[in-house]
């Protein structure tokens, strides 16, 4: 396989980028929940 | 899962503290296991970019060409975010719903992230294809860049305090500015053949193999898959923000009218 450490770092760094920012948006929105009343949260429906 | 359970009576069903749902959980493994066959795909199945030239001498991008697997993909939905930021300012405009606020302000974050994206693939795809890393002469990157910095611009104008409305007019007309450079960004490649390393659309001109062609219109969709997804879960967050705003502005009124309430006791008001 040719350009090998090209290969390494586009794709390590999409996926580390698109990793870290969903779990930026997940660890943001599970903090943000606890703050706000449930009658407001109003799209999650009870887990089943 | 973490739980909000704390007022909750007994009797009621409990309400997640996430902004996860069935939904976003589907989608989420739908995607990840889209990203697994991708890379299986990329790496296995589609072969190295050579041709042989009419003296014989084997030229072509080699195995560079997997670069494109994820650079065209966050192109397209860097796109994506900033073209639905421009529908969602416009309707904002029309409507001047926070919901339309909102959706533009979570697709610019998330079109930002790909556009960035965009920009250091493309640059490392840049180095074995062109022999750069960059070129400040090419319209195509230039303007893409440009497209880029005009929507970081935006979201740091979100952040100045002001009043919730006038931070999204102000930024909604900004997003309608910003997104004119999306349609020269993509259009670059035929207005300024000339001005740019940039090649024009393989897609639509069919110059590509078709494990290629079939391999990058399945890492379309898994980014679509994707971008729902961020979409989904970064429209919640957003929401959640705008109600925790409101609440304090909410109890800021109610100990103001305390206060005054108090005031008026003291110098025997009623």
């Amino acid at each position: 396989m040719t350009h090998v450490g090209y290969l390494i770092a586009g794709w390590s760094i999409s996926v580390g980028t698109v990793l870290a920012y969903a779990g930026w948006v997940l660890w943001r929105g599970r903090s943000l929940s606890r703050r706000v009343p449930e009658n407001r949260r109003r799209w999650m429906m009870p887990d089943d | 899962m973490s739980t909000a359970t704390t007022s909750s009576p007994a009797n009621r069903a409990v309400v997640p503290a996430t902004t996860s749902s069935r939904a976003t959980r589907v989608l989420g493994w739908l995607t990840l296991a889209g990203f697994a066959v991708l890379v299986a795909l990329a790496f296995a199945w589609v072969p190295e970019d050579t041709r042989i030239t009419e003296q014989g001498d084997v030229v072509g991008q080699f195995d560079a060409v997997r670069l494109m697997f994820v650079h065209v993909p966050s192109a397209i939905l860097a796109y994506t975010g900033f073209g639905l930021t421009f529908l969602a300012s416009l309707a904002y405009l029309r409507w001047r719903t926070d919901w339309w606020d909102i959706m533009a302000h979570s697709s610019a974050e998330i079109g930002v992230v790909f556009g960035v994206l965009t920009l250091v693939t493309g640059s490392i795809w840049g180095r074995p294809t062109w022999q750069t890393w960059w070129e400040w002469g090419d319209v195509r990157l230039v303007t893409a860049l440009v497209l880029v910095l005009v929507f970081i611009g935006y979201l740091a104008v979100r952040r100045i305090p002001a009043d919730a409305a006038v931070k999204a007019r102000r930024s909604a007309v900004i997003a309608l500015v910003g997104a004119v450079n999306i349609v020269i960004v993509n259009r670059s490649v035929d207005w300024w053949e000339n001005r740019t390393l940039h090649q024009e659309s393989t897609l639509l001109a069919r110059k590509i193999r078709d494990e290629t062609l079939f391999t990058l219109s399945f890492s379309f969709a898994v980014g679509m898959a994707l971008f729902a997804w961020l979409l989904l879960h970064r429209f919640r967050t957003a929401y959640l923000e705008s109600q925790i705003e409101e609440l304090e502005v909410q109890e800021a009124l109610a100990e103001r009218r305390a206060e005054a309430d108090w005031a008026d006791h003291e110098r025997g008001q009623p």
